[in-house]
């Protein structure tokens, strides 16, 4: 037999599926609207809305952290305490603009969370986790030493005062909005890189990325990092739409409480997990706010069931059954030229 | 001596990482349900809260054993997640249902004039409830020392800790030692959980902070020894006690900062163990 193989179909790798062509376009469209929304609505709807958005974020941050990076993190209130209280220091302390404050909140949240990251890496799985708690417990005993922050009962925001009610209520949405689309695009861009193939690689199995050319303790800290300069931004947009800064709200176990339960119910290790996530906790907060504790009983008993019988959440039952994907984060091969 | 409180805690604690490699966020807050149920023992009877120590501690190891073979079996291998998960809910779900049923309210049993008592040695006034305390869990630790020690059960734990796969080839169930083991670590809770609420007042929320101190003694004395774990509580308890005494009402952070330089110094503890 002479004959070779006359003709080998070329193999295109893209990285966009069919849904997410339509996804991420029709994702930008809602943020789009959703720029336009203190226009449209009544401001208790603005105030309620900028809630959520910033649960997107605290929930963006976690999965990024624990999703992607392994680090199941319970004391991320720290950096949402250090958000809050560099906000108001910045702001109303040292009259800095408030929109560079948020980010230079963001920033100081994250340069101590680089200075954690040396400590708390030591531990790892559920000490990591309790670590991490204790050292939020340092940071709020701490920031409570201080007369100048207020001691134990916090202080009041008043740079904000400049804006009437209305623009203000609008200010901190539109704030909340630009924080909230700067860490899905962070999450996206990251997981899509080479960095977050390395990085999912530490989180499934860390001494085989180790042999595999993964750096892995820069790797993590890079996202632990990130997550707390996230969640410290998230933390400077709370002060401003509450214009309060309190040390046992703020630096309560309750914010990463909360943080898990999105991310759970959602679905971890996905980008779209935590938004779905943030909407359905968001949905339940409006339903249920008036139960109190039940509520939170509630919130236990959903988070148990997920974690034993829907590991994956929401969205990786979806992606199960449709291979449905907002975001173009995966590979996929297919025979035939580009289309 | 606040450090024999903090020794029966983390025992527990200990014990289950050991065993099973899980850390459970639920623990003080078992701790905190073991205390109200002996709260109303001895309101309803009229008895010591000592005394409710018979009832609570085996209702309370009979729900540490179904607990671990029903749920937390089931977290078991592979990602830390799901424990970390499971744990947590279950201590957001203990700590409302306790905030729904009981008050927010500071709570504290009584022993009677044991409270107070106390032995005048020279200089040194020693309540006689914390030196008791304090005898009473080096009682337990010896116990439970000897156990692992000497018994098949032990021996038992002992393997699994170091080998499951290879334990189960020889014909022991991990999922029954897993049980047992589940059972004597809510034990400990329960019996710590009774002791500080008789030192000092509990309320619903107060499972927080005895999970962190019990976690900050396993890791001063180093994971995986059982006489580091109490050597750790003893630190943590004079560290607490002392530092209060330099600095009024900063105790609580002048422990958690001797437990971050132990983490960042000699992270392998005082036993010096270093595993893997």
């Amino acid at each position: 037999m002479t004959t070779a193989p006359t003709h080998v179909s070329p193999v295109t790798i893209t990285r966009w599926t069919r849904t997410s062509r339509f996804g991420t376009p029709a994702v930008t469209v809602v943020f789009v609207i959703m720029f336009a929304l203190p226009f449209m609505t009544a401001l208790s709807n603005v105030r309620s809305v900028t809630d959520l958005l910033i649960f997107i974020i605290l929930g963006s941050m976690w999965n990024l952290m624990a999703g992607y990076g392994g680090m199941e993190s319970v004391g991320q209130q720290a950096y949402i305490g250090l958000g809050a209280y560099g906000l108001v220091v910045l702001a109303d302390q040292l009259g800095i603009n408030i929109f560079l404050a948020v980010i230079l909140a963001g920033l100081i949240a994250g340069v101590i969370s680089f200075l954690i990251s040396f400590i708390a890496f030591r531990l790892i799985g559920g000490y990591f986790a309790i670590g991490t708690w204790v050292i939020a417990e340092v940071v709020k005993l701490i920031v409570t030493q201080f007369s100048s922050l207020g001691l134990g009962s916090g202080m009041s925001l008043y740079a904000m005062s400049s804006f009437d009610r209305d623009l203000r209520i609008a200010v901190s949405y539109w704030i909340a909005l630009g924080v909230t689309v700067l860490a899905v695009i962070t999450c996206v861009l990251l997981v899509r890189s080479g960095f977050g193939l390395g990085l999912t690689a530490v989180r499934d199995d860390s001494t085989a990325a180790a042999t595999s050319g993964v750096d892995v303790s820069r790797a993590k800290r890079l996202v632990f990092v990130i997550a707390g300069i996230g969640t410290g931004m998230a933390g400077a947009i709370i002060a401003i739409s509450t214009l309060r800064v309190q040390p046992d709200s703020l630096f309560s176990v309750q914010w990463s409480v909360l943080m898990i339960f999105m991310v759970v119910i959602g679905g971890v290790g996905t980008i779209e997990g935590p938004i779905i996530g943030a909407i359905i906790y968001w949905g339940l907060r409006e339903a249920l706010a008036d139960y109190g504790s039940l509520y939170l009983i509630l919130l236990g008993v959903v988070a148990i069931v997920f974690a034993l019988f829907f590991r994956n959440g929401i969205w990786g039952i979806i992606q199960k059954r449709t291979r449905f994907s907002l975001f173009p984060t995966g590979y996929s091969a297919s025979f035939g030229p580009p289309k | 001596m606040l450090g024999g409180l903090y020794a029966i805690f983390a025992a527990g604690l200990s014990l289950i990482f050991g065993v099973m490699k899980i850390v459970s966020l639920a623990y003080g807050a078992f701790a905190v349900m073991a205390a109200f149920l002996a709260l109303h023992f001895t309101e309803a009877t009229g008895w010591s809260p000592a005394l409710s120590l018979l009832v609570v501690v085996p209702l309370m190891a009979a729900f540490g054993w179904a607990l671990q073979r029903f749920v937390l079996q089931r977290t078991l291998g592979g990602s830390a997640l799901p424990s970390i998960l499971v744990t947590f809910g279950i201590a957001i779900i203990i700590e409302n249902v306790l905030l729904v049923t009981e008050s927010a309210d500071q709570k504290r049993m009584s022993l009677g004039w044991i409270d107070t008592a106390a032995l005048e040695l020279g200089a040194i006034r020693l309540g006689v409830y914390p030196l008791g305390l304090f005898i009473f869990s080096l009682l337990l630790f010896g116990i439970l020392a000897l156990v692992i020690a000497k018994t098949q059960f032990g021996r038992a734990v002992r393997a699994i800790s170091e080998d499951a796969p290879t334990v189960e080839l020889l014909g022991i169930r991990p999922k029954t030692i897993y049980a047992w083991a589940g059972a004597i670590a809510l034990a400990l809770a329960a019996i710590g959980g009774v002791a500080s609420g008789v030192q000092t007042s509990f309320s619903p929320t107060s499972g927080g902070m005895l999970l962190i101190f019990a976690f900050e003694a396993v890791i001063i004395g180093g994971i995986g020894s059982l006489w580091g774990t109490f050597l750790g509580a003893l630190v943590l308890g004079v560290a607490q006690t002392v530092g209060a005494n330099f600095f009024p009402s900063q105790g609580i952070l002048i422990g958690h900062i001797v437990f971050l330089i132990f983490l960042a110094f000699m992270p392998q503890g005082l036993s010096g163990r270093v595993k893997r």
